[in-house]
């Protein structure tokens, strides 16, 4: 099964992925495409401002969703203001999306080195890396490393016997995909329920963790931190193109004859390479064809057929209306029935909503309540008007309805305008307009076929009761 | 029972003092308190709060909006099957209808013998490898109905339990830091700017005089 990078060039953060025990610290050191903890001796010579300047330079895209460059981010802590945190997001839960596990599972060493330039870099007193709950095995290798690389005076008090300091902290979930936007997850590392907060005022960077200006990165992002202070910004920027330099990993699921977790250039890749080159997807499920796909986690509006050949380029995605987000593409066949899809998407948000607002809280339930009963056969004429109706009051649209027929693929707005506190709620939009846009009558039959169910000639209904009607 | 083991509360007290604040530690502890006793009991909320500095109160308003804490007994193996798109896509139902015949339990049951709890969950990071499943958190790939159940049968048999240890127990390995490697743990206010920091400041401040300084 192909897995990693097509060619050791590529591979930079999956360099030790097929490495026997490349896991510990000596397997680190003596593998990849790098010399393991060479890198931070090679940043602690240089001033914090020029590892900035070098992440920077390098434009090294965050990789946890919205593509946000790192070095920009950094540069957002308000100057002067003590002390500042880093909290690496490894909550990796977008349904699609499987990455971050296996890089905290094979290379934990990776990760902890790009924690200790980025916190070298931006000031940082401690450095939280917040796990999934779910994952145990990450959660063990990553104790192991730390363990590992505190004995060897790598993290901690004068580390390698300079006057930088910080102390590395495993922290982990408890089972909540909202845990994943940055702010619900320093909620969660204060002890709390993960529920998000507003922004403004709460960006992370200026009032984060107890307040404090707070870093929130990826586990992907800080992973290439490493590769990139031995090799430079020039060799970073050698793959991509000019706005998405260098690589990024693929979870390519779903109906491809060798599904992977792929390490690919960014922005020159194209959907159809993923998913019919021999060193990745392999094509569509034999005798199968595409109907639809994700191009970028489950909250991303899916594509189609004639958007194939598009390039991994987030610019170029979004322009069409969807995201890469976190790096989840999920390759859907003719045989997918496309309610049945919408339905369990739409459903993870309904379960995953926090609750703290109402047009999140209450519009994905009715989400999920109507395409069931479209699923079995109990839908109305007026559910799929219903449905944008819901959805419009999560995030406001136009959507084809009756009322606006003509509204097409442009007149859906994107990214998503929200009445809610994060995107969640309206991630759950994304689904449904999808699928009804392109598969209105596959709606429309589930809904007629409520005709076919066989209703037997029942006695006429009893006059209601005049106390079963009261509302006195 | 219930409240931490004196050995366990030691382990507690060594957690809270890696953060910050004591409260951040709610969540370890809730875990350790899970490993101790399978499930999350009154007891030990009690003795989490009085550990972190919180009413028991909000330690219940924490733990409860998190799945993975059971606030009741659960089997000694949890069986998490995922059903979200990349498995649909593969089979996920189908095996979990499957693994509700074989347990003879819906998700969310247990089995009499108080082996197995199946649930239903939601994307566990593995889409690639669908249809998959976890067994305590522990990862199973591509799972045909035949090999679940064969695993069910190995579980039963005891076959497994080195790999996995029963519910409660997450890592097998913990984080552990030296008090003499501990960098600078203290509260946010009484935190100043980083040594290295300061020293790089001073350094660009000697190297060019203050801006306007000239003017
Ligand atoms: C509902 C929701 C879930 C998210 N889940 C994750 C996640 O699991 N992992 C992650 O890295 N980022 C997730 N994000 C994005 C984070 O809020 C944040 O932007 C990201 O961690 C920043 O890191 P980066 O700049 O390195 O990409 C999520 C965002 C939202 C709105
Ligand atoms: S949009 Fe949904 S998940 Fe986000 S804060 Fe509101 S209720 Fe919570
Ligand atoms: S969808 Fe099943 S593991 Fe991601």
């Amino acid at each position: 099964m192909p897995e990693g990078a097509a060619t050791p060039e590529l591979a930079r953060v999956t360099s030790r992925w097929a490495v026997d025990g490349s896991h510990t610290i000596d397997g680190y050191r003596s593998s990849g495409s790098y010399a393991g903890y060479e890198s931070i001796k090679a940043a602690l010579d240089m001033t914090p401002d020029q590892v900035s300047g070098l992440v920077k330079d390098a434009t090294v895209l965050g990789r946890g969703g919205a593509g946000f460059p790192a070095g920009v981010k950094w540069g957002f802590c308000p100057p002067g203001v003590w002390p500042r945190y880093l909290v690496v997001n490894g909550d990796e839960s977008e349904p699609g999306t499987y990455k971050d596990r296996i890089l905290m599972e094979r290379d934990p060493h990776q990760l902890i080195e790009g924690c200790l330039i980025a916190a070298y870099a931006i000031g940082v007193a401690q450095v939280f890396l917040y796990v999934r709950g779910e994952m145990a095995h990450a959660q063990e290798r990553i104790a192991a490393a730390l363990n590992e690389a505190y004995a060897a005076g790598l993290v901690g008090k004068n580390i390698l016997g300079t006057d930088f300091s910080v102390d590395i902290v495993l922290h982990w979930g408890a089972g909540a995909y909202i845990v994943g936007e940055e702010t619900a997850l320093i909620e969660s590392l204060e002890g709390n329920r993960g529920m998000p907060r507003l922004k403004p005022p709460f960006f992370p960077a200026a009032k984060g963790l107890y307040m404090a200006p707070t870093i929130v990165n990826n586990v992907e992002t800080l992973a290439n931190l490493p590769w990139l202070v031995a090799h430079g910004v020039d060799e970073y920027r050698s793959v991509g193109t000019e706005a998405s330099p260098g690589t990024r990993l693929i979870a390519l699921s779903g109906h491809v004859n060798t599904p992977g977790v792929f390490e690919v250039p960014q922005g020159t890749t194209t959907f159809r390479e993923l998913f019919e080159s021999e060193q990745y997807g392999g094509g569509i499920r034999d005798g199968h064809h595409l109907k639809m796909f994700i191009p970028g986690g489950a909250s991303a509006p899916w594509f189609f057929p004639e958007q194939v050949d598009l390039p991994l380029e987030g610019r170029v995605i979004g322009g069409e209306g969807s995201m890469l987000g976190s790096g989840a593409i999920v390759v859907m066949d003719e045989t997918t029935d496309a309610v049945k899809a919408c339905l369990r998407v739409v459903r993870f948000f309904a379960r995953e909503s926090c609750g703290k607002c109402a047009p999140c809280r209450e519009g994905t339930t009715w989400e999920e309540k109507i395409l069931q009963r479209i699923l079995d056969g109990h839908g109305r004429p007026s559910d799929l008007d219903l449905l944008l109706d819901v959805a419009d009051n999560i995030s406001p649209g136009p959507y084809p309805t009756a009322a606006h027929p003509d509204a097409g693929l442009e007149a859906v707005p994107f990214p998503p305008r929200q009445t809610t506190i994060c995107p969640l709620g309206p991630s759950s939009v994304a689904p449904i307009t999808s699928a009804i846009r392109r598969f209105r009558p596959e709606f429309e039959a589930k809904i007629t076929k409520r005709d076919s169910i066989p209703v037997s000639a029942a006695p006429a209904a009893p006059a209601p009761t005049p106390t079963a009607q009261g509302h006195h | 029972m219930a409240r931490f083991s004196a050995a366990n509360e030691q382990l507690a007290r060594s957690i809270v003092s890696r953060y910050p604040l004591p409260k951040s530690a709610t969540i370890p502890l809730c875990h350790l308190a899970q490993e101790q006793d399978g499930h999350l009991t009154d007891d030990a909320m009690g003795h989490i709060a009085e550990l972190v500095g919180c009413t028991a109160a909000e330690v219940l308003g924490t733990a409860s909006f998190y799945e993975m804490f059971k606030r009741h007994e659960t089997g000694t193996y949890c069986v998490n099957v995922c059903t979200n798109i990349s498995c649909l896509l593969l089979g996920g139902e189908e095996l979990l209808e499957h693994a509700e015949q074989k347990l003879g339990v819906r998700p969310g049951g247990t089995t009499a013998d108080g082996m197995f709890t199946l649930e239903d969950v939601e994307c566990i990071a593995a889409c690639t490898e669908a249809p998959a499943l976890q067994v305590n958190y522990r990862y199973f790939h591509q799972i045909t109905t035949d090999e679940f159940d064969q695993l069910v049968d190995d579980l039963r048999a005891g076959k497994l339990a080195d790999e996995i240890p029963p519910h409660g127990t997450l890592g097998k390995v913990r984080q552990e830091i030296p008090a003499d490697k501990v960098a600078n743990i203290t509260p946010p206010e009484q935190q100043t700017e980083p040594v290295w920091i300061a020293r790089h400041r001073l350094a660009a401040e000697a190297a060019a005089p203050a801006e306007g300084g000239e003017s």
